[in-house]
């Protein structure tokens, strides 16, 4: 049985569809990209996957629970974390209270309302953030953070979920050619280090081929193309939208 | 938060300390008075010229006791419950002999639970509800103006006259005007079993939508109408009514509309006809009046309003009952006040001992339209002493002691 | 059948004068995202000049229709001024604190105008050749109601093609979508600002002067106004003229048949309709998120550590709190009980407002239903004082249990006004529901056991109470569950990502905030003796918000010092001058320009740099 399951979901914006019947599978362990040019729709697939947003069809299994249309939290809750295109952390608390928030959510302590938060799971955080080499910045405000920075904190913010699934969306979008490969380099090892499947998106073709174990091209929300990375490489179609859209695969 | 309480207990107590209590005064008598200056400037503005003029006088003709009166004025916003810490600073801070004042009926229960509390004589002057002397009657509690229910006894005599059968009600959305409204329907209704109620509206107070209101009176298809609207709702009502023909053919028996307070905005749009209470200030010849009315004018150059006899009056049953009294404590200026005679504008009145209101009295008559602006005419002096319920009624409605 | 016909054209005029107050309001909100709450103001001043002025010119068509348009004019000149010397110096703070500025404009205005216009309304002739009335269906019909009918579309039509047919009209469509988009456009946004500021307020001057002739100008008209034009800019959709437009009709076409229908329903109905809006259209009927503020404007802004430093300051304070109003007597006492219950309520609201980014403009609703919970709960039952100050903030929890779950599904202004909304509900049911409330005259006889009757000894009581309240309060924003409510302020997706329920921790933090205004209106009653619809209204609610934002937002010291101040302020003040509300509003609006992150705000930036300096 695969981990998730995605069947003909689609969504519509005013009579447009940003997805249009998408379908895969992915299984237990496996690193899979989801690309394509912009507007292709792989946001709006990752937030139907989140529950972000509800599709108006399809479905969406994880580990043979329906998840389709499920709240973020009951997703969360099964063992799915994610990231956002656009990052999202709690900007007014420091790094650290960050991922003790996250801690303190995973661990359904949020309805307790006399501990100091501040004392709650210090190590566990500490130790996730030295994982994503931030304990330096452990003190520091999130709202102040550079860029890079913060994609690492909600890196750590997804990993106190300690999830079976981690679904990124473009993690390394307005990065260094370099610190995009050290980022996802980072956060491949640690997700294959606790067994974390991962379903990404991504840009830099780089980063794409060192990590992913398939690949699927997504184009008008309609999947275009799907495979093991070297077809996906050689196949025509995929090598015309890419082009068309300006963008260009490095390797 | 820490550091702020901190500091602020800092900033407090150096506040504290910079306004401790005055010691006590051995020299005028203070009176602590509170009304709503800024939320009711129309009316209280002339009131508070009224009082001015009465203290003066006093004053002028050697004070009372031999000492001067001093009125310590407060605004209370329209708030009862700033107008009670004003009281509390009145009494506490200021060390007043007794309080005074107040317009609005809620503000003048508030401020007499208060002076009932702490044992404090409080004189009302405005409020017209009729708790603050009956079910919420009180041993330290005085009130001039005639009440709502007097004043709706009044127009009921009135209205009595009139051939009309079929009457709707427009009143504000307030216990002013639900009392108003409740007495005249009782009072009329008492002596004309025949009379039909066929509609009311109640507009919130400030915010009558003139159009539909009026409307919805013309399709209660009324033969004559109560109103007790007053102020800028009134305004609109009339001319709204005017326009759209509410009162041809209809007699409207109005309450306080012929004070000038309320009569004078409208100028040559007063509405004729109109049976009303009000202040004639014009044309009233009697010579405690006409004494009145010349030191007004020549004091303030401006010609009195109701609010200004209220105020005036008001202060003169002050200084008359610490006079009777013969000093400042409570208890015997209350037992002073107990039937106390005090020569008004309005001729003389007294303070009843049974409920604590005075027999102040209203002018009843007709609006006219004179010179381009609403006058009260054929009038007469209604005593207040005539248009109460019986003793034992009045003694049932106040809480026993 | 004629009936329903002139009801309707009623309403139609009605909607109109509506509309041309609510729609001035709805672009200054749309384009610079403020809570204008002088808008009212600027009304009144429309009908004052115009009354000026129609006194002053010839009595002719021309005279009149000048005088409106000059009127309007001046009054957008007004709007235009307010906002180069005052507003345009604190657009940088944070969200909604721009309304305590208007708010001390109001309080100027509101002065000067009994200053130079006196007590007494003023009634201006009507427009030659409009004073009489048409047939209709046999009714008679003011011609000057059919004229407004026509105002409204009219003004509809011509900002429409203002704004679709005129370069800078589409710059203030972008703006109100996108504000940071237009700046990055190159586009001068201080010009625009005052540009769309001078159209607002020349459209409610407008709206004051066409009243002119249906109602005499009055020194009520401000106040009066602004609830009624922020009720249908919700409504409608805030930034929608179009929407302002539909709600006007909406509410106006309701309320003539509705008092037809249940007279008495006039307190409430306006209020009613934008309840069940909300409830159904969390942005109005027109409106779009993009159109929404950010929320409090708290974000990004650290508390701190909420580590035990603070008891270096809070034991001397409350010591000293404890011993020296005693000490200075009898009306010391009473102040500053009062002060100190205030502080409560403000930190309740600020407790929703910052931590919890929810801002309210109702929230005397709590502190009312506590108050009139204690006060029922002694006069009926007889329950003794403590019983009667723990039935007060149960009461206000019930209350924002049923509320909060139609409230915190919305966000910023909307949310506001939605607890606006509910109340004006409870207050006019404490109004009309006289058997039971006794109505505007309240409930009396509401004093303190006998125990706690010393003044100081019911201070104690009343310090220990909020001192353990305010207390709570904090432990409760450095707890995880305060974690959660201001994680899912700052980042909602993420907080809900993380597995965080956050419409239960928001409605739990509105029921928590509602519960120590319960609690705070419990000892108010109990401290003034009686309890008055005056409890719940939109002055107290405006009260509280004005301390948040004076203290500032950002810190949990902000409640506790801005209700020193704001009510130190104008008790101080109003025992010295009548004007007390025009020195009132120039303190403000030096407050504001010199602390736009509120004084506390101002002096933990203060402490924090000077810390970083050693
Ligand atoms: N909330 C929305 N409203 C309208 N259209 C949207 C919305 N979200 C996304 N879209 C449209 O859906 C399409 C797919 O968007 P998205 O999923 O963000 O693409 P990608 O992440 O692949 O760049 C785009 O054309 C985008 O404009
Ligand atoms: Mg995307």
């Amino acid at each position: 049985m695969s981990l998730l399951a995605v069947d003909g979901i689609a969504k519509a914006y005013g009579g447009v569809e940003a997805v249009a019947g998408v379908s895969f599978a992915l299984a237990e362990g496996e690193f899979v990209a989801l690309i394509g040019p912009n507007g292709a729709g792989k946001t709006t697939c990752f937030n139907m996957l989140g529950g972000q947003i509800r599709p108006d069809r399809g479905t969406v299994r994880f580990e043979g629970h329906d998840i389709t249309g499920a709240s973020p939290r009951r997703i969360a809750r099964l063992g799915v974390a994610r990231t956002f295109q656009i990052t999202q952390s709690f900007a007014s608390m420091s790094v650290r209270e960050n991922v003790q928030l996250a801690l303190i959510a995973h661990h359904r302590r949020v309805f307790s309302f006399l501990p100091r938060a501040a004392a709650l799971y210090r190590p566990e955080a500490t130790a996730l953030l030295e994982r994503v080499g931030m304990a330096d910045q452990a003190e520091r405000q999130c709202g102040i953070l550079a860029y890079g920075d913060l994609k690492r904190v909600e890196l750590a913010l997804a990993l106190a979920q300690a999830p079976r699934l981690l679904l990124m969306d473009e993690p390394t979008a307005g990065m260094a050619a370099q610190e995009r490969l050290t980022l996802m380099a980072l956060a491949a090892g640690l997700a294959r280090a606790q067994d974390i499947s991962l379903l990404f998106t991504e840009h830099d073709m780089d980063v794409v081929f060192a990590h992913a174990d398939r690949i699927i091209v997504l184009d008008r929300g309609r999947i275009l193309a799907e495979g093991p990375p070297a077809a996906v490489r050689a196949d025509r179609r995929v090598r015309e939208v890419y082009l068309g859209s300006g963008a260009m695969f490095a390797a | 938060m820490r550091k702020a309480l901190g500091t602020a207990g800092l900033g407090l107590a150096a506040a504290l300390l910079a306004v401790s209590p005055a010691p006590a005064q051995q020299g005028p008598i203070k009176i602590g008075e509170i009304n709503s200056y800024t939320a009711i400037a129309g009316f209280t503005v002339p009131y508070r010229n009224g009082w001015t003029l009465a203290v003066e006088e006093i004053n002028a003709g050697g004070g009372v006791l031999g000492r001067k009166l001093e009125v310590v004025s407060r605004d209370d916003g329209g708030k009862p419950e700033d107008a009670v810490r004003i009281a509390g600073e009145l009494v506490g801070d200021q060390k007043v002999a007794l309080l005074a004042g107040t317009f609005l009926s809620n503000i003048g229960l508030a401020v007499a639970d208060y002076a009932t509390q702490n044992k404090v004589l409080f004189v009302a002057a405005e409020p017209l509800t009729d708790a603050i002397v009956w079910q919420k009657g009180s041993h330290y509690v005085f009130r001039l103006r005639p009440s709502t229910y007097m004043q709706a006894a009044m127009l009921a005599e009135e209205a009595a006259k009139l051939p009309a059968k079929r009457w709707a009600t427009i009143a504000p959305n307030y216990e002013y005007g639900t009392s108003f409204v409740a007495n005249f329907k009782k009072l009329l209704s008492a002596r004309r079993p025949d009379v039909q109620w066929v509609g009311e509206q109640w507009p919130a107070l400030g915010k009558l939508d003139a159009g539909p209101t009026v409307e919805a009176l013309i399709e209660a298809k009324p033969e004559a109408i109560f109103n007790a609207e007053f102020g800028g709702d009134l305004i609109k009502l009339v001319r709204e009514g005017t326009t759209r023909g509410l009162f041809t053919g209809r007699t409207v028996v109005s309450a306080l509309s012929g004070e000038p307070e309320y009569l004078d905005p409208l100028k040559d749009e007063a509405p004729s006809g109109w049976i009303v209470t009000g202040y004639p200030w014009y044309a009233i010849d009697t010579p405690e009046h006409k004494r009145f009315l010349a030191a007004y004018q020549n004091r303030f150059h401006d010609y009195p309003r109701l609010g200004s006899v209220v105020g005036y009056s008001t202060f003169k049953a002050i200084a008359a009952a610490i006079a009777k009294a013969g000093s400042t404590d409570t208890q015997k200026m209350i037992a002073a006040m107990d039937g106390l005679p005090v020569e008004t504008p309005f001729g003389g009145i007294v303070f009843r001992a049974i409920d604590h209101q005075s027999t102040m009295g209203a002018w009843v008559g007709k609006i006219a339209v004179k010179d381009g602006k609403g006058v009260m005419v054929d009038f007469h002096y209604d005593d207040g002493k005539n248009y109460q319920p019986t003793d034992a009624d009045v003694a049932a409605l106040r809480p026993a002691k | 059948m004629d009936f329903v016909v002139i009801q309707l054209l009623n309403g139609l005029a009605s909607a109109s004068s509506l509309f041309l107050v609510a729609c001035g309001l709805s672009i200054i909100f749309g384009v610079t995202r403020i809570v204008n709450f002088a808008h009212g103001s600027f009304y009144m001043l429309g009908a004052y000049i115009a009354y000026s002025l129609v006194e002053l010119l010839p009595r002719t068509p021309l005279g009149f229709w000048g005088g409106v348009a000059l009127a309007a004019l001046a009054v957008g000149a007004i709007g235009g001024a307010v906002e180069i010397a005052l507003l345009k110096r604190i657009y940088r703070a944070p969200e909604l604190f721009q309304l305590l500025a208007t708010f001390g404009v109001v309080l100027v205005v509101a002065d000067l105008a009994l200053k130079i216009w006196g007590a007494e309304e003023l009634l201006a002739p009507r427009p030659p050749g409009l004073r009489g009335a048409v047939m209709i269906l046999g009714r008679a019909f003011p011609q000057y109601d059919l004229l407004l009918i026509a105002v409204g579309p009219v003004v509809l039509a011509a900002l429409w093609l203002l704004f679709h047919r005129t370069r800078w009209g589409a710059l203030v469509r972008a703006a109100t979508q996108d504000r940071d988009m237009v700046a990055a456009l190159g586009v001068n946004q201080g010009r625009l600002f005052t540009g769309v500021f001078f159209l607002g307020s020349l459209l409610a001057g407008l709206g004051g002067a066409l009243q002119l002739p249906r109602e005499a100008a009055n020194l009520q008209m401000d106040l009066s106004t602004i609830a009624e034009a922020f009720v249908i800019t919700v409504v409608g959709g805030m930034g929608s003229i179009a929407g302002a437009y539909v709600a006007a009709l909406l509410v106006a076409v309701l309320q003539a048949f509705g008092i037809v229908v249940f007279p008495k329903i006039t307190l409430v109905l306006i209020f009613l309709v934008m309840a069940v809006v909300l409830a159904f259209r969390p942005y109005g009927l027109f409106g779009r998120a993009a159109a929404e503020p950010r929320a409090a404007g708290a974000e990004a802004q650290p508390l701190g550590a909420g580590d035990g430093r603070a008891w270096r300051w809070v034991v001397p304070g409350l010591a000293l709190l404890a011993v020296l109003p005693p000490l200075a007597g009898g009306y010391a006492v009473s102040v500053v009980t009062e002060i100190v219950i205030l502080a409560l309520f403000a930190a309740s609201l600020h407790f929703m407002m910052g931590p919890g980014g929810m801002p309210s403009f109702g929230h005397a609703a709590f502190f009312g239903l506590g108050a009139y919970g204690a006060a029922l709960a002694a006069r009926d039952v007889g329950a003794p004082m403590l019983l009667g100050l723990a039935v007060a903030p149960v009461a206000a929890a019930l209350l924002a249990l049923a509320c909060g779950w139609f409230c915190v599904r919305l966000s910023g202004v909307y949310l506001a006004m939605l607890t606006l909304a509910v109340a004006q509900i409870v207050w006019s049911v404490a109004f009309q529901w006289t058997g039971i409330t006794g109505g505007d005259n309240g409930i009396l006889g509401v004093w303190p056991a006998d125990w706690a009757r010393g003044k100081t000894v019911f201070y104690l009581l009343t310090l220990l109470l909020c001192g353990g309240s305010l207390w709570l309060l904090r432990r409760i924003v450095f707890a995880p569950f305060g974690a959660a409510l201001r994680g899912g302020r700052d980042a909602p997706r993420r907080a809900e990502a993380s597995g965080i329920d956050l419409t239960a921790v928001r409605w739990t933090g509105f029921v928590i905030a509602a519960l120590f205004a319960g609690l705070a209106g419990g000892l108010f009653a109990y401290s003034k003796g009686s309890v008055f619809p005056t409890y719940i209204a939109i002055s107290r609610s405006i009260d509280a918000l004005l301390m948040v934002l004076l203290g500032g937002i950002g810190t949990l010291a902000g409640p506790p010092v801005g209700a020193v101040v704001f009510v130190g302020l104008q008790e101080e003040i109003s025992r010295y001058t009548d004007l007390w509300r025009l020195l009132l509003g120039l303190v403000i609006i030096t407050l504001v320009v010199a602390f736009p992150e509120g004084i506390a705000g101002f002096a933990a930036r203060w402490r924090r740099r000077a810390e970083g300096a050693t």
